[in-house]
């Protein structure tokens, strides 16, 4: 990735209402290399269901290979947000968008923007695991097919590959080609990590990926974005606020559609900015 | 709630009070049990029911229906003269002659015209066809005595069955009293016999009961079948696929989605009226045929097999679309890649749904010709040809005795065309649902 020496100092990130303000990266952790310009970039992006605002006028720049954790109560257009990314609302008839949102210099609800190619760039894996009731090869292996890897040996260097990444080929090695909904839960969650990796996408979003599993799958869930965070842009949507300051290196906040804050994670957490943040993150409301 | 009050009340019963609750959702819950099993009486009787008017009609069926596969043969012994057989071609030789004159050999006595005529009429005009088969089959037999099991006329078969009374009055029953002596003479002589019916399945429609059968009905059914499976179940799932999937919702196609369903519920008389005329008196197409009746079954089954397809659609999980848009699928590699294998079971069952239907109807086809009296056995789609509720109608409403128990007969095999034709879709259903 080509970039000038200045981007790569001081990270410029527009911060909510638009007032350019510079975050500086988080001390405590070792910086990304080749990391943190804007990879996604929102320009007073706004999505409506029907009359409905649902993401108000976001300006915010997501920087690229770092975790950025998105927060909120329910209903304040974190998924939403995050849907809008790789166009996933577009499955919804009532939705639309107003504003630019950039991927890589590309409006990603450009005229021209083909989503399905976008949707190979940035991958996603929801909530509730779902894997596809097929095996677990062909449901890795679904993927690279479908962009047109024919040869066998390549999609199983694919598959084992993936499937390293996200730590999940020891559990499975050995039994391929059963069904997928035979894994447990945290298993089935990896197995569409790894699915989504198998595409090499350069974003993975993230949403809610541990809210239906047990601490433990959480744990390795989390092991797993830390692996993957450096080579990835990963942006997550949690409801556990341990969770976002554990694992992400900046974090949103959002309340009722509006970005109220975006800082890193350190001191979002530590030093809030805002009243309604500082409430949310000590629990006054949820 | 005034703070006072329930304080004082606290204080005094306390107790007491938190008992009478228990027992007031005691005594509710008694009534809710009660209501319960009530709810189960009714849902049992309503079963219980059902299953007895469907034992009522299925004994009805079989116990009209089951003698239909046996038939009287008579035993007769043939002497085949040479003389009497055509050289050049012995298919066209007077076999109706030979016949009669083998009867006359073995009831000797009988001299009178009229008396000839009432112990030929014992024997089914379908003998000398036998005889002539019997004969092209093997012409050595030409110039021996064969001895030949024929079919009896429908009436001894009645007779035989014990349809007609023997102890009635003679001006009751539609033998008299000396054909009963001859058929005496023949049982005396063991030449008389009940044997299985393959006439039955072998051959097409016919005036003389002894001679129908339902295999013209069967083929032509059949035929008829194929047509409206082949055009109904790929125009039925690519609409349905189209409707769920892909067409944008707006006005035109909620008007679309409304008229389909208006469709399901129109009489079918109706698409018969069509395709009379659009398919015979537009088109051209012939009378008759399995091909029209095909198509204008296929026009009455589409809103059914569309209404169940775009249902199972519906019910694939939506995290299944979402997991393959998330990898890049393309709208269609979604389809036909997860939601369609996923939806086939539904949509299966439906499309057998609506064949079943479409196997049972006749009141679309009577406007197409397809009530005709139809001999020939169809050999093709463009063949005029019967259908079996068709054959049903037709011997439901000939005079003979004899065909109440071939339209029972008639009955049985529709409905084991039916069922193995649900079974074939249960099996193909269990299959695509294992590769899942």
């Amino acid at each position: 990735m080509q970039m000038t020496a200045e981007e790569k100092d001081t990270n410029k990130v527009a911060a909510p209402g638009g007032a350019s303000r510079e975050i500086f990266l988080p001390p405590e952790r070792e910086r990304v290399k080749d990391g943190g310009r804007p990879h996604v970039s929102a320009k007073n992006f706004s999505i409506f269901y029907g009359d409905f605002e649902a993401v108000k006028k976001v300006n915010a720049d997501i920087l690229s290979k770092y975790v950025t954790a998105i927060i909120g109560p329910s209903g304040c257009g974190k998924s939403t947000f995050l849907r809008a990314i790789n166009r996933m609302n577009d499955l919804i008839p009532s939705c639309y968008t107003t504003g630019t949102l950039m991927f890589d210099g590309e409006d990603v609800y450009g005229r021209y923007t083909d989503e399905v190619q976008l949707r190979k760039k940035i991958g996603m894996v929801l909530q509730k695991p779902n894997p596809f009731p097929k095996s677990i090869f062909d449901n890795i292996a679904y993927g690279p097919r479908l962009h047109g890897v024919k040869d066998k040996k390549m999609l199983e260097e694919v598959v084992e590959k993936s499937l390293r990444k996200a730590a999940l080929w020891d559990e499975v090695k050995d039994r391929l080609d059963r069904n997928a909904l035979g894994l447990s839960g945290g298993q089935q969650q990896r197995l569409c990590v790894a699915r989504t990796l198998a595409v090499e996408p350069e974003i993975l979003l993230l949403d809610e990926p541990t809210s239906a599993l047990d601490p433990k799958a959480t744990a390795k869930i989390e092991d797993l974005i830390e692996e993957l965070r450096g080579s990835y842009t990963i942006l997550i949507v949690t409801h556990n606020m341990q969770q976002a300051s554990r694992v992400s290196d900046y974090t949103m906040f959002y309340y009722e559609g509006d970005l109220v804050e975006y800082a890193p994670t350190k001191q979002l957490f530590t030093n809030p900015r805002d009243q309604v943040t500082e409430d949310y993150i000590t629990g006054r409301f949820s | 709630m005034n703070k006072s009050n329930k304080q004082a009340g606290a204080g005094s019963s306390g107790t007491s009070r938190r008992e009478r609750t228990i027992d007031i959702v005691n005594k509710r819950l008694e009534k809710r049990y009660r209501k319960e099993k009530r709810f189960r009486l009714y849902g049992m009787l309503s079963i219980i029911a059902s299953v007895l008017f469907l034992a009522f009609l299925l004994t009805s069926i079989v116990s009209n229906g089951y003698s239909a596969f046996w038939q009287t043969y008579i035993k007769l012994d043939v002497q085949l003269d040479p003389d009497m057989i055509d050289k050049e071609d012995p298919g066209r030789s007077n076999y109706q002659g030979i016949i009669k004159q083998a009867i006359g050999a073995y009831y000797p006595e009988v001299k009178d015209r009229k008396e000839r005529r009432e112990l030929y009429s014992l024997f089914s005009s379908g003998a000398a066809f036998q005889l002539r088969d019997e004969v092209l089959k093997n012409p050595a037999v030409v110039g021996t005595t064969l001895s030949l099991w024929v079919l009896a006329d429908d009436d001894v078969d009645m007779l035989m069955k014990g349809h007609i009374k023997r102890n009635v009055p003679e001006n009751e029953r539609r033998l008299n009293d000396k054909q009963l002596q001859w058929i005496a003479k023949l049982e005396a002589g063991k030449r008389i016999e009940e044997r299985f019916n393959t006439t039955f399945f072998t051959a097409g429609d016919s005036r003389e009961p002894e001679l129908a059968g339902i295999w013209g009905a069967v083929k032509g059914s059949f035929y008829t079948m194929l047509v409206t499976l082949a055009l109904s179940f790929p125009i039925g799932i690519a609409a349905a696929v189209y409707l769920e999937e892909f067409a944008p919702k707006n006005l035109a196609t909620d008007f679309i989605e409304v008229n389909i369903n208006n469709l399901a519920a129109v009489p079918s008389i109706v698409f018969g009226l069509l395709g009379l005329a659009v398919f015979l008196n537009f088109f051209g197409m012939p009378r008759s045929t399995p091909l029209v009746g095909g198509i204008v079954l296929m026009l009455m089954t589409l809103p059914t097999i569309i209404i169940a397809s775009r249902a199972a659609l519906k019910a694939v999980p939506p995290s299944i679309r979402e997991a393959a848009f998330g990898v890049g699928s393309s709208k269609l590699q979604v389809v036909t890649s997860h939601v369609l294998p996923l939806a086939l079971p539904g949509m299966l069952t439906g499309t057998i749904i609506g064949m079943a239907q479409a196997l049972g109807e006749t009141a679309p086809l009577l406007m197409i010709g397809m009530v005709a009296f139809i001999v020939d056995i169809p050999g093709g789609f463009t063949d005029p040809a019967a259908v079996m509720p068709v054959q049903i109608y037709l011997w439901a409403d000939s005079p003979e005795r004899a065909f109440v128990e071939r339209t029972s007969a008639a009955i049985m095999v529709l409905l084991a065309f039916l069922i193995s034709m649900n079974a074939l879709a249960v099996v193909m259903r269990k299959r695509f649902e294992r590769r899942w």
